[in-house]
């Protein structure tokens, strides 16, 4: 097979340049576009080289899907279709890339919890499968409105998962994405989230590559599994399947392969770092007050700390970026002199939170909120009005809060 | 098409496990006409399995892989249950995901190998039990008809589920007595191989394994249509012998008991009219080359 080197400076059928991926993404003139969060995600693909793109419809993400499809048509993306549930196009997602393609899918809410039984297979089986998630609600009554309710549940898969502010974020991580899952010292999947609606239905200006640039392709050779298409030898891989054996081989066997999925999330650290210029954004580290969060709520958060200016109180920011890995150096450096740290958060349990405090000394710093759910928007008000209720400070009230 | 791929350094030679060695010296990748008979003249492409003494699923195994027409471009996949004990000895690429997911890993993995490998032969094989091909897996079973993914689907239908302990399945006869059917089941066996043809299946054939060489010729039929043309399907009875009260010899008459032409498992087909012209073109071209090889074996003892 060609070497990945080699392909770069060649072009596709498409008439792309195949681009060192870093000069690709830091070194390319950038145009700035006015596009949807959906818009972009189909731009990002444009210079993904996908081989497979399978799609399923569920609000809100079924129009970036839905747009794949066009590139599909035009030629950039090798197969596409639309699978017959969450459930169905997650384990088509791994046939393909059982098969050695470099795979793209998106989902949302109950189809994230439809498709659940499959991600800590991807990971198990260390496919580098990327799956975009647009969060919405997963509660009855029936909802489609934005919640991150759904990421709480993916911490845990053995996925990689980054929550993207933006749609800038989008466009730029959807790539860096790749180059991460495909070190063959991490080899696995990354659910790329996002705040439904908020990234995906809003215009926002983003600075794109040129988009006759795109990333070299996918080497399957480079999994440290073997590639199922035959194209190496058939190993034997076990005397006996350990599947029904109840030995202490058979159990260490599964603890220790359970154990390098969380060592290649650890392993994956340093190569987030490196693309996403380290796993936390900050600002002002210095202040008494925190806001520490990620998502959407980072660009509330953002507002509230002006807001705060303005009446004199100084307010310092933590962008967490990815939450596989989870950076617990950087959280418990960023909050060290921080006194009041907030979680704004987009759903009713405030998984964050939890994180959080499980993360840093004295965790009796962290307000775990303000926190809204179903569908409600984040003033940046309630932020304000929540600093400044803990600290003591006399506060408006907010219509419908009855505070 | 040669065992190229599998060859061993010279300097680890001795070291490979011995069932490795054999695989290279003897197993028929890349044989035109391998078929059931090279069984004990050459290396199977099954090591030991782990299934009960005298399971037929172990002949089916066996049969089939030895008539795979194209095992070193074979990638099968199965699901979780009996067949899940045996994959791991088989020498072709094989995956095991999740239970019921079979056809849906197959439908990616098939266009997968499509776009990585234009113009190439890559077969695609499903193989799993009747709970996970007609229960839990019947949505992505059928739908992946329906798309006319270009795979062999076969299910190994032992008339319930086996590995969990003998509980009723949809293809278990209506009124046998089984775990979670305490009173008997109490609904039909599910006519599967009437819904294939219904959802697309270009081959489909219902019948037993105890006849390898027609266990052989549904194999490659099922390959060679599904790789040319579309979906096929093929429900192979491989009795529970543990699970129906039978002992190790007698899967062997339970097959023959079933294959009955007023029985369950009386040999049927459907080969839709594009298989049907698709086979009649492969028959003659085996005729042809059969016929060219006797005529060169004529010439050279004339000579």
């Amino acid at each position: 097979m060609a070497d990945i080197k080699s392909v770069i400076g060649t072009q596709n059928k498409k008439g792309q340049t195949f681009t060192d991926p870093w000069k690709l993404l830091h070194e390319a003139p950038r145009t700035p576009s006015f596009f949807t969060g959906s818009e972009v995600i189909k731009e990002a693909i444009r210079r993904a080289s996908c081989d497979v793109m399978i799609a399923y419809p569920i609000t809100p993400q079924s129009e970036a899907a839905a747009l794949i499809g066009e590139l599909f048509a035009e030629g950039y993306v090798g197969d596409y279709f639309r699978g017959e549930s969450e459930f169905a196009v997650m384990s088509q997602c791994a046939g393909a890339a059982f098969g050695g393609a470099r795979v793209f899918t998106t989902t949302a809410g109950p189809g994230t919890m439809r498709a659940m039984e499959n991600f800590p297979m991807w990971a198990g089986a260390r496919l580098p499968i990327q799956m975009i998630v647009t969060c919405r609600g997963i509660n009855s009554p029936l909802s489609i409105q934005p919640d991150t309710l759904e990421i709480a549940y993916l911490l845990n898969t053995g996925m990689l998962v980054w929550h993207a502010e933006t749609a800038q974020d989008f466009f730029d991580w959807i790539l860096k994405g790749y180059m991460v899952s495909e070190e063959p010292d991490v080899h696995l999947p990354l659910a790329l989230c996002c705040d439904g609606f908020f990234v995906t239905h809003t215009k926002d200006v983003v600075n794109l590559t040129p988009a006759d640039m795109c990333l070299p392709p996918y080497d399957p050779y480079r999994s440290p599994v073997p590639c199922m298409d035959m194209e190496c030898p058939p190993v034997r891989m076990m005397r006996d399947p350990f599947v029904m054996k109840s030995n202490y081989i058979s159990y260490a066997t599964h603890a220790s392969w359970q154990q390098e999925i969380w060592a290649a999330i650890e392993r994956s650290r340093k190569h987030s770092i490196h693309w996403l210029n380290g796993l936390i954004d900050t600002e002002n580290v210095d202040a008494d007050i925190m806001i520490v969060t990620s998502g959407t709520a980072v660009s509330q958060g953002r507002e509230a700390i002006r807001m705060l200016e303005d009446e004199g109180v100084r307010c310092g920011l933590v962008k967490v970026k990815t939450l596989r890995p989870w950076p617990e150096e950087e959280i418990r450096e960023a909050t060290k002199n921080a006194k009041h740290i907030f979680v704004p958060e987009f759903n009713v349990t405030g998984w964050l939170a939890k994180e959080i405090r499980a993360t840093i000394p004295n965790p009796h710093r962290v307000h775990a909120g303000p926190h809204v759910c179903g569908g409600m928007t984040m003033p940046p008000e309630i932020i304000v009005s929540e600093i400044k209720t803990a600290l003591g400070m006399k506060t408006f009230s907010l219509a419908g809060r009855g505070s | 098409m040669s065992k190229e791929r599998i060859q061993i350094s010279e300097a680890l030679y001795d070291i490979m496990p011995s069932d490795y060695q054999d695989l290279v010296k003897s197993a028929t990748y890349g044989k035109e006409d391998r078929g059931w008979k090279d069984i004990g003249s050459s290396k199977e492409l099954i090591e030991q399995h782990s299934l009960c003494a005298g399971c037929p699923e172990s002949m089916a195994f066996r049969y089939i892989l030895a008539s795979l027409p194209n095992p070193e471009d074979t990638v099968m996949v199965g699901s979780t249950g009996c067949t899940s004990l045996v994959f791991p000895m088989v020498a072709v690429h094989n995956i095991h995901s999740l239970f019921g997911n079979q056809n849906a890993i197959a439908s990616g993995l098939k266009r997968a190998l499509s776009v990585r490998f234009p113009g190439r032969v890559k077969d695609v094989v499903v193989l799993a039990g009747d709970g996970a091909t007609v229960d839990i897996g019947l949505d992505m079973t059928l739908q992946a008809w329906f798309r006319q993914e270009k795979f062999t689907t076969i299910c190994f239908d032992n008339e319930l589920y086996a590995n969990t302990g003998g509980q009723e399945s949809g293809l278990m006869q209506k009124g046998f007595v089984a775990k979670m059917a305490p009173v008997g089941k109490l609904f039909d066996k599910v006519r599967l191989p009437e819904i294939a043809r219904e959802s697309g299946c270009h081959y489909v054939v219902n019948c037993t394994v105890s006849k390898p060489s027609l266990v052989e010729k549904v194999i490659r039929n099922a390959v060679h249509v599904a790789r040319e043309i579309g979906p096929t399907y093929l429900q192979l009875y491989t009795p529970c012998i543990l699970e129906i009260g039978k002992n190790s010899m007698e899967g062997l008459q339970e097959m023959r008991d079933s294959e009955k032409p007023t029985e369950r498992f009386a040999y049927k087909e459907y080969i839709s009219e594009p298989a049907k012209q698709l086979l009649a073109e492969l028959a003659a071209k085996d005729k042809e080359r059969k016929a060219a090889a006797k005529q060169l074996a004529g010439q050279a003892q004339a000579n």
